[in-house]
């Protein structure tokens, strides 16, 4: 980050979370997106900041519960009697 | 998807009659993401199988409590939530509130790496070792910055909803998901960044 714009990065960096979660109003909106036309390293941070929320969701995504967890969770809340497979 | 309000009416009044059969529909429907937010908040399998039981417990014991102005899922998350915090404080020995340390541990966090890491292959991105990397770093947020990252990013929840579920204010809310997303961001640069140097010619 230049020295020039060191202080409006941080303002950039205040409306990242926002932005990413499309709760930022339009005018700042374009703000953003006209700075990060221009600063690679606050659109490197963003991009890398929303990565890391994907890769987090991908990597949750693949965690069911086990069967035998299923089995042991029924159980123990006495419905056995309702422990069919999955109907996914 | 969605049940709609009706739907949702009808099984919460099934269950407060304690009928088995609309139980085991909720469990059926809710007991995977209630599973995956205590592994991830509790870090191993074990504790998550236990939390998932007690909420399940839990949630039939109290079912009258239930008013119905919040989402089942909703209610559900916040029996896991609460269940895992008690279970890691008792794990840390102490009887400090969860909140008591937020200040002392999270300071601002300014991004220190910039590294854009997301031409890597998906393949790179979701390798055992990274996947291993994504929870030690998940992992090593504060437990209330943990339990926001969670509910907003991987479980998907509104922020009012997840606020809801942590009984705190949204913006209290916002504060703790930009520090947890700050430092995941910071420890994830770092690993992948030496990445690109051994995939990336």
């Amino acid at each position: 980050m230049t020295h020039q714009h060191e202080t409006h990065c941080q303002d950039i960096l205040g409306y990242l979370n926002a932005y990413i979660d499309g709760e930022l109003n339009p005018e700042l909106c374009s703000l953003l997106e006209t700075h990060m036309e221009t600063c690679s390293n606050c659109q490197i941070v963003y991009n890398t900041l929303k990565k890391t929320i994907e890769i987090c969701q991908m990597d949750s995504e693949r965690i069911t519960l086990p069967t035998d967890a299923r089995r042991r969770l029924f159980t123990s809340l006495n419905l056995e009697d309702h422990v069919n497979p999955k109907s996914k | 998807m969605e049940k709609n309000e009706a739907q949702s009416a009808i099984e919460i009044n099934e269950l407060k009659h304690k009928d088995k059969h609309a139980f085991a529909n909720i469990v059926d429907e809710h007991s995977d993401k209630i599973y995956r937010l205590a592994l991830k908040m509790l870090g191993n399998e074990q504790d998550a199988e236990d939390i998932l039981q007690e909420t399940f417990i839990k949630a039939f014991n109290n079912i009258e409590s239930f008013e119905g102005r919040s989402k089942i899922s909703t209610w559900l998350y916040r029996i896991a939530v609460n269940e895992s915090l008690m279970l890691l404080r008792k794990r840390k020995g102490s009887l400090i509130d969860i909140d008591a340390g937020i200040e002392k541990d999270d300071g601002e966090v300014i991004p220190q790496q910039i590294v854009d890491w997301c031409c890597l292959p998906e393949k790179e991105l979701m390798s055992n070792e990274s996947r291993q990397v994504i929870n030690q770093a998940i992992n090593t947020l504060s437990d209330a910055n943990r339990a926001a990252f969670l509910l907003r990013d991987v479980e998907g929840l509104s922020t009012s909803e997840a606020a809801e579920v942590l009984d705190i204010s949204e913006s209290a809310l916002k504060v703790r998901l930009m520090r947890a997303r700050l430092q995941l961001r910071e420890t994830l640069t770092h690993y992948f960044s030496d990445k690109m140097l051994s995939v990336i010619p």
